[in-house]
């Protein structure tokens, strides 16, 4: 399984994505690497298709898969809504387990 | 390198959503004059706002302005536009004027790097408190209510119990300068 944390410097939230991100995993005892890249300009960006940091993909599917398709590529913090609506800069544990699931390796 | 504590409020005359222009000596009245660095697009931004504007409702009875404002490059983030400004504003029908600072003259003159960034100055405009609005952005997680604290001490003339703490949020998005 391969998964990607997307991330830009000026935004704070990624450190706390990818804890989240391993909580999620190691609660499920999933053994999967985390590969972080930054993304530093506007055209990488664009080229990667990244809406905001933090955007996280499993096996190359957005772990938000409705905001993904309503962003455009930009060096800003991504917007997460939370199971009671609220608003949240990382997303929730359980987008990343239902993300995992999808990709086939929660329970 | 942010505004120091004990330094006087940065002059400025914005427009605000509202469609009037608002200044500085407009605020003369207050008790204590916060202003907030502001943007309609950061998940930090949105995930404060409604506690600011209990904030900003909880004190006015008190003499207490709270002042947002937007300094973002529109260009860049067109979420932070003047026009997307004033339709946030009346969706949200905040308590609180909201101003756009399209120059970013008030951003560099605070020294504002982040968004929400709180600036709370007392009577005299000196300022007393810089930093978060409380400890957690997660408003079930919060322990430490940064800006209430600061205002019940400055409206009394004291001094806030935590001057300065950090912001966490956004970067403010300034343009590179010529």
């Amino acid at each position: 399984m391969r998964i990607e944390l997307y991330f830009w410097a000026g935004c704070p939230s990624y450190p706390e994505a990818e804890a989240v991100l391993r909580t999620v995993l190691d609660a499920e005892e999933i053994e999967a690497e985390i590969e972080s890249i930054e993304v530093r300009t506007q055209e990488e960006a664009d080229a990667l298709g990244f809406i905001g940091s933090p955007t996280i993909r499993i096996d190359g599917r957005d772990v938000d898969e409705d905001g993904a398709a309503r962003g455009r590529p930009s060096l800003t913090c991504r917007i997460y809504t939370t199971e009671e609506g609220a608003v949240s800069p990382v997303p929730t544990r359980a987008q990343l387990e239902r993300a995992l699931c999808l990709a086939g390796a929660a329970r | 390198m942010s505004l120091a504590l004990g330094s006087p409020a940065p002059d400025f005359a914005l427009p605000g959503v509202d469609g009037a222009t608002h200044a500085l000596a407009d605020y003369a009245d207050a008790k204590a004059l916060v202003l907030v660095q502001f943007c309609n697009h950061c998940p930090y931004v949105l995930a404060w706002e409604d506690r600011l504007a209990a904030i900003a409702v909880d004190y006015a009875g008190r003499g207490v302005r709270v002042v947002a404002v937007s300094s973002n490059d529109a260009e860049a983030y067109p979420e932070d536009s003047f026009e997307k400004m004033q339709e946030h504003a009346e969706r949200k029908r905040f308590p609180f004027d909201y101003l756009y600072d399209a120059s970013q003259e008030l951003a560099r003159a605070l020294g504002s790097e982040r968004t929400p960034e709180v600036f709370v100055f007392d009577q005299e405009r000196i300022l007393r408190y810089h930093g978060a609005i409380d400890d957690n952005r997660d408003q079930r997680s919060v322990r430490t209510q940064y800006l209430r604290d600061a205002l019940g001490a400055v409206i009394r003339a004291g001094s806030p119990p935590v001057p300065e703490s950090e912001p966490v949020g956004c970067s403010v998005k300034y343009r590179a300068l010529a």
